[in-house]
């Protein structure tokens, strides 16, 4: 039996009116977060990819907000599943890239 | 194309805000300072505080009797001989102070009868460690501590802003070189005081309980500033870490509140009790300090008898389902939503890379040997000698941050207005102006890479020829990682941001590995298996330096040299 495998369609770019789509399959273990898929793919497959994320697993920080299937999560905490995922940068907030955007209240941004 | 540097100036630059460097900037506006916070993730969210869902110690002495003495008899012990006296003075007397200020700031500890509720961590000889519910602790005192430094007009912060190096002119910390990660725009701080609140290194390690950003930035810092590091051996490992089954959205020591209300039982793979084996009696009762507990888990799995993924079972099956809804209320709830039902299952728990003992050697004012640089929080190294009382780092993060960042503001007063020193400055900038094309290392699989090392070689057991081997592998990442960073102007890059990561953490890993090497003895988080007995002549420090690439470990005693 092939092991199960979660299929992460991922929008790439820094540019909302110039971007991508790129798909990558991931192992899939059940438990998994999407977090750990995007960890994952990021040692083993491609480490371009932009995400935002510090704590890891505790859902402390809330960094890791991005749309998965057009609903906003966090990626640490929404579950990995075997089927084709979207993934995308929030919609409202100013992209940074890929799946990162500027989430800081506007006082506690670098500000050249 | 890099974009244009930017130059800031300020009073005091506190790079790093969990709670030891937002305490710090509250400190020195409150005596007037201008500061400038700068943390490389958001402020206020990475690191280790948001993460502390634990206890914080202190002398406060509302339900029994207690004074600061008593702290510091019990962190001193905790210490194995090692703890430097003047650093867990400080932190004992002024805890219950930094407690009753964030009372005053409605951080919300929880209250019995009036009084702030506290609790009894091991090692400690009676309550002591306060908290808020529901394991709430760190999230709560980020966000006061956030709030407060919001209104003071003296205080500008900057997230995404990775510090590199500081900058030396003159024999004196003036200021620090880095880049802003979203824009890849390089930045140019002149200051007249620096703190470094940067936190631990628990990132060298495969499993562990902070934040991806806690790479030792901060010693790494110091260390190619001239200053000297003590203790680096001493990582400490959270014995009873999540192991399984996977459970998301908790952190992964969230099982120290629930033994701390709870007792719960250790069971080994065979269902049996076996800490007795290892010199401690549990009874029910969460009693066994930290180093003895990794070190019972650890030799029970190695002699066949762990847990299906390699750790120990952890019990509350004794509980009621009253009992643990009473205790921990909506926490509860998440666990069921990881289809984990406490009365009916135990989970699996393992030792977990946590904090570091080890780092900057400081004064009592967090001064550093550098003038202008200061420490604070779990970057100042020796306060916890060779292992750490529970409750403690929560309350060094107050009370050195707030130490530090008064101490800053003393130097500000009598410091003239820093030199902009673009000499001192060029090496870091040339750094933060590197512009290479190509797809670069994968930096993401180097971190992995680096983290199997430490883990599997460098963790709580030791040999000398696994810490040689663990050498060897360092030393081959660092030649991979070469001498310039990948990557350009590309917004929140992070092959390019792993790339200034491993340059710190690999030097930080070295010292580790070398200090750990060259002390032939066990003692507290630091345990060799070829020299298993703590040896008298080792109640010493340890110091690195690095002079021309090299570290330099000093202060073996000279009976371990001989051998």
């Amino acid at each position: 039996m092939s092991a199960r495998t979660a299929t992460l369609k991922i929008w790439r770019g820094s540019d909302r009116n110039a971007g991508r789509f790129d798909s990558y399959e991931v192992p899939f273990e059940e438990g998994q977060s999407v977090l750990d898929g995007l960890r994952w793919l990021r040692v083993n497959k491609d480490p371009s990819l932009a995400l935002r994320f510090s704590c890891i697993n505790a859902n402390a920080c809330k960094e890791c907000m991005i749309g998965l299937d057009g609903e906003t999560v966090y990626a640490c905490t929404a579950r990995l599943e075997p089927r084709e995922m979207t993934l995308t940068p929030l919609p409202n907030k100013k992209l940074i890239r890929d799946l990162v955007t500027e989430i800081a209240p506007p006082s506690e941004r670098f500000k050249p | 194309m890099i974009p244009a540097p930017v130059s800031i100036e300020t009073d005091v630059l506190v790079i790093g805000s969990g709670a030891a460097g937002l305490y710090a900037a509250i400190a020195a506006a409150r005596a007037g300072a201008r500061v400038f916070i700068a943390d490389r993730s958001l402020i206020g969210r990475g690191g280790a505080t948001v993460m502390a869902q634990m206890t914080v110690a202190a002398a406060l002495g509302e339900e029994v009797p207690d004074a600061p003495r008593h702290h510091y008899d019990d962190t001193v012990a905790a210490g194995r001989g090692l703890c430097d006296e003047p650093l867990a003075q400080l932190l004992c007397d002024d805890a219950p102070e930094c407690i009753r200020e964030l009372d005053s700031w409605g951080v919300g500890w929880a209250r019995r009868d009036g009084h702030i509720a506290a609790t009894t961590a091991p090692g400690h000889d009676r309550p002591r460690c306060v908290y808020v519910d529901f394991i709430n602790t760190g999230p709560a005192v980020s966000k006061t501590l956030r709030t407060q430094v919001a209104r003071k007009d003296l205080i500008h912060k900057a997230g995404d802003l990775c510090i590199v190096d500081l900058v030396v002119a003159d024999g004196e910390c003036t200021g620090a070189v880095g880049y802003h990660v979203g824009s890849g725009a390089p930045v140019v701080i002149a200051a007249k005081a620096v703190v470094l609140a940067t936190g631990g290194l628990t990132r060298l390690y495969r499993r562990n309980s902070a934040s991806a950003n806690m790479g030792g930035d901060g010693y790494a810092l110091a260390l190619r500033a001239g200053c000297a590091l003590i203790d680096m051996e001493f990582v400490q490992f959270f014995p009873i870490g999540h192991l399984a089954p996977r459970l998301v959205g908790m952190d992964p020591i969230m099982w120290d509140p629930f033994r701390y209300k709870l007792g719960g039982r250790l069971l080994n793979g065979r269902m049996e009790e076996f800490t007795s084996r290892y010199g401690s009696d549990e009874d029910g009762k969460y009693v066994l300090a930290r180093d003895l507990a990794t070190y019972a888990i650890v030799k029970e799995v190695e002699a066949g008898r762990g847990s299906p993924h390699g750790g120990a079972y952890l019990s509350f099956q004794h509980c009621s389902a009253a009992s643990l809804r009473a205790a921990f209320g909506p926490v509860i709830d998440r666990l069921a939503a990881n289809n984990i039902d406490l009365t009916a299952m135990p989970v699996e728990v393992a030792p977990i890379a946590h904090y570091h003992m080890g780092g900057v050697k400081a004064d009592a004012t967090m001064a550093t040997q550098l003038p202008g640089l200061y420490v604070a929080g779990e970057v100042v190294g020796g306060t916890s000698g060779a292992n750490r009382l529970s409750g403690n780092a929560l309350t060094e993060a107050f009370v050195f941050g707030r130490r530090a960042g008064n101490s800053a503001a003393e130097r500000v007063k009598r410091t003239a207005p820093p030199k902009p020193g673009p000499q001192q400055a060029r090496a870091a900038l040339d750094l933060v102006r590197a512009d290479a094309a190509g797809d670069g290392a994968n930096t993401a699989a180097m971190v992995a890479r680096l983290q199997a090392i430490m883990a599997d070689d460098v963790g709580p057991f030791r040999t000398g020829a696994k810490l040689e081997r663990a050498l060897a592998g360092i030393a081959a990442l660092a030649a991979a990682l070469g001498e310039q960073p990948p990557g350009g102007g590309l917004g929140f890059d992070l092959q390019r941001l792993e790339w200034f990561d491993l340059r710190n953490m690999l030097v930080v890993a070295r010292a580790v590995a070398q200090s750990a090497l060259q002390r032939c003895e066990s003692r507290g988080a630091h345990q060799r298996e070829d020299f298993p007995h703590l040896l008298p002549h080792w109640r010493r420090h340890q110091t690195v330096r690095l002079r021309d690439g090299e570290l330099n470990v000093s202060g073996a005693p000279a009976a371990a040299l001989a051998i």
